[in-house]
């Protein structure tokens, strides 16, 4: 392998990583606005090199915070995203099959020539034992994103996305992967990550992770933001947006949040909802671009049935 | 500043936050790098290193808002000596010139009091509290290593002498019982630290274990925290039992599979398949008697099995004293926790006839079950005198995977009275008493468990 030029990332020489506040400044400057928690918990993970695990709502901005910080280091990013049945074969590595076949058919036809000159069995065999043995090799090795992530030699962020929904087996799986950054390959040994990457974890609580791997994690859980970290999040996504306009809406988010609802509108559906209204040239909050417009802010047609004739009411509490 | 972080890893797991040696470590090392002089940085990141969901965040606030509290709680001094005399000690007997908590005392001297507390409350063993009726006499030996007889002799011994040791003693009487109230203020904090959470441990343990049909109901205090203990173990149970759906026959090749996939290659066979079993939902009708006498538990079963929603398949459930009726429609439009008074409301207080009911049922709703349905039935077979259609039992049972009959009763009242407990148990798979939210955690898991193939 060559040697990279790039130098390997380090977070102790990283000016982004001095300090809470310049890591959220740099995260703003990205177009993540983090709360001080959060870029606490990341400041942490970064610097015990601890994985760490996600948990919150759809929408609040997980997955987001890892792309974030992959774009404010420079590390390229790595992302898996976890479904029930995913196995190693397809997040850690598989053996490329087929061209394993084909090395062994060339062997096959190779094999007699080679060994064709040999006195006797002992003496073939003695030949046989001498050659390289390929068949189990880096060269047949597929990298899937697990390792990949450990081979990359400049570091890189690693997005292991909904954990939750892989089966427990694989969570055991990721175990050794996440505290010492290695994994064991039966055929050939332990691979061992040069420079380790930043680890996210992403939950959604579809059920109960297992102590070992929380224990290997830290933990962040990322709430719904309250109304003047929710207008920062709404300024910096949708840039064009004008302030009163901004007041506005996530007032009346957060109004909608304070009901019963099946699905409460999340950070990303409140930025959705704000591009949409720029994009209806709406200047200030009315019943008929609301009712017009609900539908990107709420996903059950209960929900919309529900706030529906509430509208009004609301639209004039969040104006206020 | 190790010690104190020890102590507030015994108050976290006192508060049910688990921190095992490993987090301890993490912990330490998290303080390396973050120092002490943040108090935010440092509860952000302490949190992020202990806490592992969000309800222990929760938890881990509280414990650090009590715990770094004290710290900073100095004890109130005694009242300043009055101005213009010279040493405070003036007039009091020899003794108090050796005592360095009188000095301390006179002297008004609150942080080196506060120390003084710290270091008698750790001879003391304040921090091994448990219960709350150890409290007086923690406060006792507290104040007793703190030196708190030499005071009293101190003070007798001026008394004694009277003259102007007089009003220096007055002072330090004064400031005796302040530093009683401190200390009995400091234990109290302990006891909330370290015991408040294993106080409300020792009670869902007692409430596992509590009798569901007891005299006189359950206390609405107690069921409001057992719901919760069902909701938790149900939770337990289903995350057990909701991973895996495709259970892999490790190693066994499906020969017929591999072949047909092998054909887009040339017969190579480059895509190996192995054998999978699929894993059955369970599928549960639960029918409950809800007599006055069974009602509580009923109402547990059924918030056990909604709580279940996620590895159970297809839930029925019916309700009957006297008719049966279907409860479906009463669980959707009510939480399950006040859905059985609605129930109660429409069929309630009729006299039990589990004839009639087994009739309903079988006339209406019997094509619910089939093959892959486990039917959980929960009463005291208390029927009146009345016919208990044995028939309409065995049906059931041909036609379902499992009868299984939770009562309430313990077994050797089964054929006394009116109970026809043993003529249906013939009939039944399982016939067990459930009369705590243990035994019922522990059937409906041999239910779930006979859905998971070996």
């Amino acid at each position: 392998m060559s040697q990279s030029p790039v130098a390997a990332f380090d977070a102790d020489l990283s000016p982004q990583l001095a300090s809470v506040e310049a890591l959220i400044s740099g995260l703003s400057g990205v177009g993540y606005i983090a709360s001080r928690r959060i870029a606490t918990a990341l400041y942490m993970a970064v610097k015990l090199q601890k994985p760490i695990l996600v948990e919150g709502t759809a929408g609040v901005g997980k997955t987001e915070l890892a792309l974030s910080t992959a774009s404010l280091l420079g590390l390229p990013l790595i992302r898996m995203q976890c479904y029930e049945g995913l196995d190693e074969s397809k997040a850690l590595y598989e053996w490329k099959y087929g061209k394993q076949l084909l090395y062994t058919q060339i062997l096959k036809d190779r094999m007699g020539e080679a060994l064709s000159d040999a006195p006797s069995m002992d003496a073939a065999m003695d030949r046989l034992h001498g050659m390289g043995d390929l068949f189990f090799s880096e060269p047949f090795l597929e990298p899937r994103p697990l390792m990949k992530a450990l081979q990359e030699r400049t570091g890189c962020v690693l997005l292991i996305d909904e954990i939750d929904k892989s089966d427990e087996a694989f969570e055991a799986f990721l175990l050794e992967v996440l505290s010492a950054y290695q994994v064991s390959i039966p055929e050939i040994g332990v691979l061992k990550a040069e420079t380790p990457p930043i680890v996210f974890l992403t939950s959604n609580n579809v059920r109960d992770l297992g102590d070992a791997l929380k224990r290997r994690c830290l933990h962040l859980h990322i709430p719904l933001p309250d109304a003047a970290l929710e207008q920062k999040i709404v300024a910096s996504r949708v840039p064009g947006i004008e302030a009163k306009l901004n007041t506005q809406l996530v007032g009346f988010v957060q109004s909608l949040r304070g009901l019963d609802l099946r699905k409460s509108p999340s950070i990303s559906e409140t930025v959705d909802w704000a591009r949409a209204l720029i994009l209806l040239n709406a200047g200030a909050l009315e019943g008929e671009v609301v009712r017009d417009t609900l539908n990107v802010l709420l996903k059950f047609e209960q929900d919309i049935a529900a706030v529906e004739p509430q509208i009004a009411e609301l639209v004039r509490q969040s104006a206020g | 500043m190790q010690a104190a972080l020890e102590d507030f890893f015994r108050a976290l797991r006192a508060a049910d936050v688990r921190v095992s040696p490993a987090e301890a470590i993490d912990a330490h090392r998290t303080v390396e790098v973050v120092g002490f002089s943040d108090r935010e940085l440092f509860r952000d990141a302490l949190c992020a290193t202990l806490a592992k969901s969000g309800e222990e965040v929760a938890r881990f606030e509280s414990v650090f808002d009590t715990f770094f509290d004290r710290r900073s709680q100095a004890v109130t001094p005694a009242p300043p000596p009055p101005s213009g005399s010279g040493d405070p000690m003036e007039g009091l007997p020899p003794e108090a010139q050796e005592s360095d908590l009188a000095r301390m005392l006179l002297d008004g001297d609150g942080a080196a009091l506060a120390q003084a507390m710290e270091a008698a409350a750790e001879r003391a063993e304040v921090s091994q509290i448990r219960l709350s009726t150890q409290r007086a006499r923690l406060t006792r030996r507290l104040l007793e290593e703190m030196g708190l007889s030499e005071i009293e002799r101190i003070l007798a011994a001026a008394r004694r002498l009277g003259g102007p040791g007089e009003a220096a003693a007055d002072r330090l009487e004064a400031a005796r019982k302040a530093l009683a109230a401190q200390a009995s203020a400091y234990v109290e904090r302990q006891h909330e630290l370290y015991a408040s959470g294993s106080g409300k441990m020792l009670r869902e343990e007692m409430l596992a274990r509590k009798a569901l049909n007891a005299e006189g109901g359950i206390d609405p205090v107690d069921l409001a925290m057992m719901q919760a203990l069902v909701k938790r173990m149900a939770k337990r149970l289903a995350d057990r039992y909701s991973r895996r759906r495709n259970v892999a026959w490790t190693g066994h090749l499906d020969v017929r599979r591999t072949l047909r996939k092998s054909m887009g290659y040339g017969g190579m066979p480059f895509d190996i398949v192995f054998k999978t079993k699929k894993v059955d939902k369970p599928s549960i009708v639960a029918i409950c008697d809800v007599s006055k006498s069974v009602a509580a538990a009923a109402q547990f079963l059924l918030t056990f099995l909604y709580s279940l929603n996620e590895v159970v398949d297809r839930l029925d459930a019916f309700a009957f004293s006297g008719r049966m009726i279907s409860v479906n429609k009463v669980l959707d439009d009510h939480p399950v926790e006040t859905a059985i008074f609605e129930v109660l409301k429409q069929i309630g207080f009729q006299q039990t006839d589990y004839g009639r009911a087994l009739e309903d049922f079988a006339d209406q709703h019997l094509d619910r079950i089939d093959r892959h349905t486990t039917v959980i039935i929960l009463g005291d077979a208390r029927s009146n005198y009345a016919n208990p259609r044995l028939d309409i039992l065995a049906t059931i049972q041909q036609r379902s995977r499992a009868v299984i009959w939770l009562n309430p009763e313990p077994d050797s009242y089964w054929s006394q009275g009116d109970s026809v407990m043993n003529r249906y148990e013939r009939f039944c798979h399982v016939a067990k008493t459930c009369n705590t939210l243990e035994q019922l955690e522990r059937i409906i898991e041999d239910v779930l468990r006979t859905y998971i193939p070996r």
